[in-house]
């Protein structure tokens, strides 16, 4: 299948980025990564500078992939990261346009790879859990309903990738930290910190430049793993009860 | 007192009050259209001039009348200064717009919709309320003494297309600010329910059209059939 892809090219985070047109030949049966490789691979033979653009896994599980698929984080497919993007999607001689995830927060490195240290910042603020050391303890010592482990489940599947950042017209990462409130937060072991952690989290995220939840649900529908609009509204609900009720400021 | 603060000027401390101020118009929406459909009455204004005269000089709803006015700038206020900071956190939007299919065109729009209200609010205002205020209003005596006989202003008012065409552009926009603004009021509070939230998301939806729908019918029956009888 030959098309033609329409890809942003920035050097870097000073200078003024621009879309560049390229012509490729690719089969159906690549995943989009391995496109856009058979891309470089034809900008090196030619002596060109390649396209730079963030991988790692390639099996949809690390978060690391990213870019705007014709103006949708990871694509077109629902509940797929663009690794997992496959060419089929795509019809001979489609034009498809590439940009790196769009928000305030996340600084162009390099082409499309954007620098999303914030949202580390956030999870270094409070998405975590504190444990002692030493022996495991056995995994049914505390018994959690099912129902509960589950949606702590589907919180846990966030990757982290930043789609919901890019896909909010707000520039939001709401969905980001509610699914990390909510993961650590639904269960006995994150109950302990669960007032300070959402304080500071939210304090962090409005920190790094975030902008506000309006409800929109770009995130969601955009979103890999699918986390929920649930999440948020139990970030609302945790933040409000650990800023009104609780004694921590 | 700094923890109240900065609860307050945090993203989700706004963003409840918004919520709030929101859900407190919504009240005073329903409040307004019962009061209006008194216009229905066809007793030549009576009853409508009876009930202008108890919402003006009722201490109690004097005192809820200037609460809603400064809700009502709380909100707009509010509401500008989210879309500004949102807008530099988004900074550069992509290149090619594609909204999923789940997204409403309202939950996108809401800053535009909501200048749209206000700017028909201000035409509303300056129409009735600064009419009263100026005493540019006639006298009507219904036998408990002489008051102001809005009724007339608002006979002046709908049989004129322009105002009714603009009050109609206001209300469309009403219903979709509403279509995205109920339900979102109260994801905003955090009340994300399996069993409820689908009853709050229909219940939004059906008063997004009744409520303008019915407030739009009292122009438009006063241009059609009363002054053009």
């Amino acid at each position: 299948m030959k098309l033609t892809l329409k890809i942003w090219r920035q050097k870097n985070n000073k200078s003024q980025g621009k879309f560049e047109t390229y012509q490729v030949e690719a089969n159906e049966h690549m995943s989009f990564l391995e496109m856009m490789d058979v891309l470089n691979e034809q900008l090196i033979a030619e002596k060109k500078e390649p396209v730079a653009f963030e991988h790692d896994c390639r099996e949809g599980i690390c978060g690391t992939c990213s870019m705007d698929i014709n103006g949708r984080p990871h694509g077109p497919m629902q509940g797929t990261t663009t690794c997992q993007v496959h060419m089929r999607v795509f019809k001979d001689g489609d034009t498809i346009t590439i940009e790196p995830f769009r928000s305030t927060v996340f600084p162009v490195i390099k082409d499309l790879v954007v620098d999303r240290a914030a949202l580390d910042r956030i999870i270094q603020a409070g998405g975590y859990i504190s444990v002692n050391t030493g022996q495991a303890v056995d995994g049914n010592a505390i018994p959690i309903e099912k129902d509960e482990a589950m949606k702590a489940f589907d919180a846990a599947a966030c990757i982290g990738c930043g789609a919901c950042v890019s896909a909010c017209p707000n520039g939001s990462a709401m969905l980001f930290t509610s699914a990390k409130v909510s993961h650590l937060g639904i269960l006995p072991q994150g109950k302990v910190e669960s007032s300070r952690r959402v304080l500071n989290m939210v304090a962090q995220m409005d920190k790094e430049g975030f902008g506000m939840c309006s409800n929109i649900g770009a995130c969601s529908a955009e979103c890999p793993k699918e986390i929920s609009l649930d999440n948020i509204a139990r970030l609302n609900r945790e933040y409000f009860k650990a800023s009104l009720a609780s004694e921590k400021a | 007192m700094g923890w109240l603060a900065n609860f307050l000027t945090s993203s989700l401390g706004r963003k409840l009050l918004m919520s709030l101020t929101g859900l407190f118009l919504i009240l005073f929406l329903v409040v307004h259209l019962i009061g209006n459909l008194q216009l229905l009455k066809g007793d030549e204004g009576q009853s409508f001039n009876e009930y202008t005269q108890f919402m003006t000089h009722n201490p109690l709803i004097k005192f809820i009348s200037y609460g809603n006015y400064f809700f009502i700038l709380l909100h707009a206020v509010l509401g500008i200064y989210i879309t500004v900071k949102n807008r530099k956190s988004k900074g550069v939007k992509g290149a090619v717009s594609n909204r999923a299919e789940s997204v409403s065109w309202a939950s996108k729009n809401m800053a535009l919709l909501g200048i749209l209200i206000f700017a028909f609010l201000m035409l509303h205002m300056g129409d009735f309320w600064l009419k009263m205020k100026l005493n540019q209003t006639e006298w009507i005596d219904y036998g408990n003494g002489e008051i102001k006989n809005l009724y007339k202003v608002v006979y002046a008012s709908y049989s004129n297309w322009l105002i009714v065409g603009a009050y109609l552009v206001g209300l469309l926009a009403l219903s979709y600010h509403l279509w995205h603004g109920f339900a979102s009021a109260f994801q905003t509070l955090g009340l994300h329910h399996k069993k409820y939230t689908p009853i709050i998301e229909f219940l939004g939806k059906a008063f997004a059209i009744i409520v303008p729908l019915m407030f739009a019918i009292l122009p438009l029956y006063y241009k059609l059939v009363i002054t053009a009888a």
